[in-house]
């Protein structure tokens, strides 16, 4: 099948397949989204940091933990493409490595956060009634302390590392989700299809499995992606406060944190992983802001 | 909706926040039980003899069930009593009244700077909708989304103290200045004002200016965006167009008709942007050496001083909620249209 005909048969008036009509609703959101040339940067620039995270070891010039005490604090050269730190430690490598890290920890709270928002705000969205009132009391508790703040006194409760610190920023991070998915459900609650499935007898988890849950995932793929840029953000924050990964780990804000103090005279050390940073959470505010025009306009 | 009635709703949402602020402590209580540090060791340090470490065990209640430990704190924390803070000796409620006042001297700086340039840019943005002015205006927004508040506050420090020379360095105030001026508030520029020492004042202003600055670029985005979003919708309104047709001027329709009625919703923004400002001036006063509450959390956090840190979390998390419940009650009494 020629392109031509491959785009005739997705954004034909007459679908003849149920496949063919979601597969043309999936290229007309990829037109609208194409369209648009600052969401289109950001999608390039996630995908090229995850290629590059995951390429790393063939990437990287240097092992990212290599010492070499006499060419510390070197600037750029044809080496060192991005100096040296303190201990002579290749930056360039250890940037592509602690991009592994940082993409690590929010792949690891997105998949613990996601799912047990979409349960809880579908379950007491649907339920109602006391589950309702008890659940979103819980999440208001949660949403009562600065995230940042929290999540610092839980890794100090439990300690500080990446483990504890993926902890306590998914703790922190769910009841949003929880929120948006409660207000979808109340709205899909009450449609027509949803009283036909009742009819014939559906159970309740089927019902929300099934029918309500699929419906909240629009927005909550909207919501999780500009969230990522805070979730590094909130990552990098714990590691400069020495809560998160703990050196020698290449993490961009546990780098920074060694590196402040030689901001005044080698500025490069510090200032390297903190575009690192930078790009990564501007990349994905740009890919979720691209996403949520496109799946969910009514929130422009 | 009548005016009983909104009253009504505000009633229920205020009848919500003992339960809130219960769950708040409880969680506060419970982090510091997990802890793998023993809170009686912390006090006697590791080398008391065992009996000495018994009896301070008896003292703390900690040899009783969880429950009845719950009770005890909060019994404690109604009389104000937090504990003492194993670093500073001091009470931690006496520690909170000393460190609080310059982050709220900071904070409040930041968010009078974030709403001056943040309110204008995001009603400019609106009103040139689509033109490259926009564009600007939403890239920058964007970039104090995603800039680290830390890499900020640093790259600051390199420019306007290092390479310029135009801001003091970290620190409230320059060291010769320490105690020149009798607490009042502990706010120090409102001490100064109040001694009418305007040297000190000077100073004090000086050293405010950067981390209030760096902090308010981080809410001035949001803040911006969401004065857009609302201009945009009130810009559209059918009453704008009837006043451009009356043939108002252009500034008068913007100001007084647009602008007029994103006002109450203007305020419940500025109100959540100043909680989450507590978060941000943790690290910012990290950065900065700026003697504030978000210092002292994480000084005694790398301390592991378990009363200090959790004193300060539920101070910050009290904060926080009278900010919302404060942004909340704002909307329902003073905008009509809320049904």
């Amino acid at each position: 099948m020629s392109t031509t005909t491959l785009r005739d048969w997705l954004l034909t008036d007459t679908p003849s397949s149920r496949a063919q009509a979601a597969w043309g609703r999936r290229y007309r959101l990829w037109c609208d989204f194409r369209a648009n040339p600052l969401a289109m940067a950001g999608l390039i620039v996630t995908v090229l940091l995850i290629a590059v995270s995951l390429l790393a070891p063939w990437l990287a010039t240097h092992d990212p933990g290599a010492q070499n005490l006499a060419n510390r604090l070197a600037r750029p050269s044809a080496a060192h493409w991005l100096g040296t730190d303190e201990l002579g430690r290749d930056i360039y490598s250890r940037v592509l490595y602690g991009g592994r890290v940082t993409l690590g920890m929010v792949v690891a709270v997105v998949v613990l956060v996601a799912p047990l928002g979409l349960a809880v705000g579908c379950i007491a969205g649907y339920v109602g009634g006391v589950a309702d009132r008890v659940l979103m009391r819980v999440t208001d508790v949660f949403l009562a302390f600065p995230r940042l703040i929290l999540a610092l006194a839980f890794v100090a409760a439990i300690k500080p590392g990446v483990t504890s610190a993926i902890a306590a920023i998914a703790l922190t991070a769910w009841p949003p989700y929880a929120r948006l998915a409660r207000a979808e459900t109340m709205m899909i609650r009450s449609s027509d299809y949803i009283a036909a499935v009742r009819l014939t007898g559906a159970a309740k988890a089927r019902i929300i499995l099934r029918h309500v849950a699929p419906m909240c995932l629009g927005s909550l793929i909207v919501r999780v992606t500009l969230d990522m840029s805070s979730i590094i953000l909130t990552a990098a924050s714990l590691g400069f406060l020495g809560m998160g990964a703990q050196p020698p780990s290449p993490e961009w804000g546990a780098m920074i944190a060694t590196a402040r103090r030689f901001i005044l005279d080698q500025w490069w050390v510090p200032t390297i992983p903190g575009i690192a940073i930078f790009v990564a959470s501007l990349a994905f505010n740009l890919l979720g802001d691209g996403l949520r025009d496109v799946l969910d306009p009514k929130q422009r | 909706m009548s005016k009983r009635k909104r009253l009504g709703t505000l009633a229920a949402t205020a009848a919500s926040v003992p339960i809130t602020l219960f769950g708040l402590v409880l969680v506060t209580f419970l982090i510091g039980r997990v802890m793998p540090i023993d809170p009686v060791l912390a006090i006697v340090g590791d080398r008391a003899p065992m009996d000495v470490v018994e009896q301070t065990r008896l003292e703390l209640g900690l040899d009783r069930p969880l429950p009845v430990q719950f009770v005890i704190y909060v019994g404690k924390l109604l009389q104000g009593d937090l504990g003492r803070s194993v670093m500073t000796s001091h009470t931690v409620g006496a520690d909170i009244r000393h460190f609080f006042p310059a982050t709220l001297e900071l904070a409040t700086v930041a968010i009078l700077i974030a709403a001056l340039i943040g309110i204008p840019l995001g009603v400019l943005a609106a009103v040139k909708q689509g033109t490259r002015t926009d564009h600007i205006i939403r890239v920058l927004c964007l970039a104090g989304h995603s800039l680290p508040i830390f890499v900020l506050a640093l790259l600051s420090l390199l420019v306007f103290y290092a390479t310029l020379g135009w801001a003091p360095g970290p620190g409230r105030q320059d060291v010769v200045f320490d105690d020149m001026v009798p607490a009042v508030t502990n706010l120090l520029t409102v001490d100064a004002l109040l001694a009418g020492d305007w040297e000190v004042f000077r100073d004090a202003v000086a050293h405010l200016l950067q981390p209030a600055g760096v902090l308010a670029y981080f809410s001035m985005a949001y803040i911006a965006r969401m004065t857009r979003a609302f201009m945009l919708d009130s810009l559209s309104g059918e009453y704008v167009i009837t006043a451009r047709a009356k043939g108002l001027s252009a500034a008068r329709v913007i100001w007084k008709h647009a602008f007029g009625n994103i006002s109450v919703r203007l305020i419940t923004v500025l109100a959540l942007t100043y909680a989450g400002l507590l978060e941000g001036a943790v690290v910012t006063e990290t950065v900065f050496s700026w003697p504030g509450l978000g210092l002292y959390l994480t000084v005694s956090l790398l301390n592991a001083d378990m009363n200090a840190v959790l004193g300060a979390t539920l101070v910050v998390g009290l904060t926080y909620l009278a900010l919302n419940l404060f942004a909340d009650a704002a909307y329902r009494l003073m905008d009509p249209r809320v049904k």
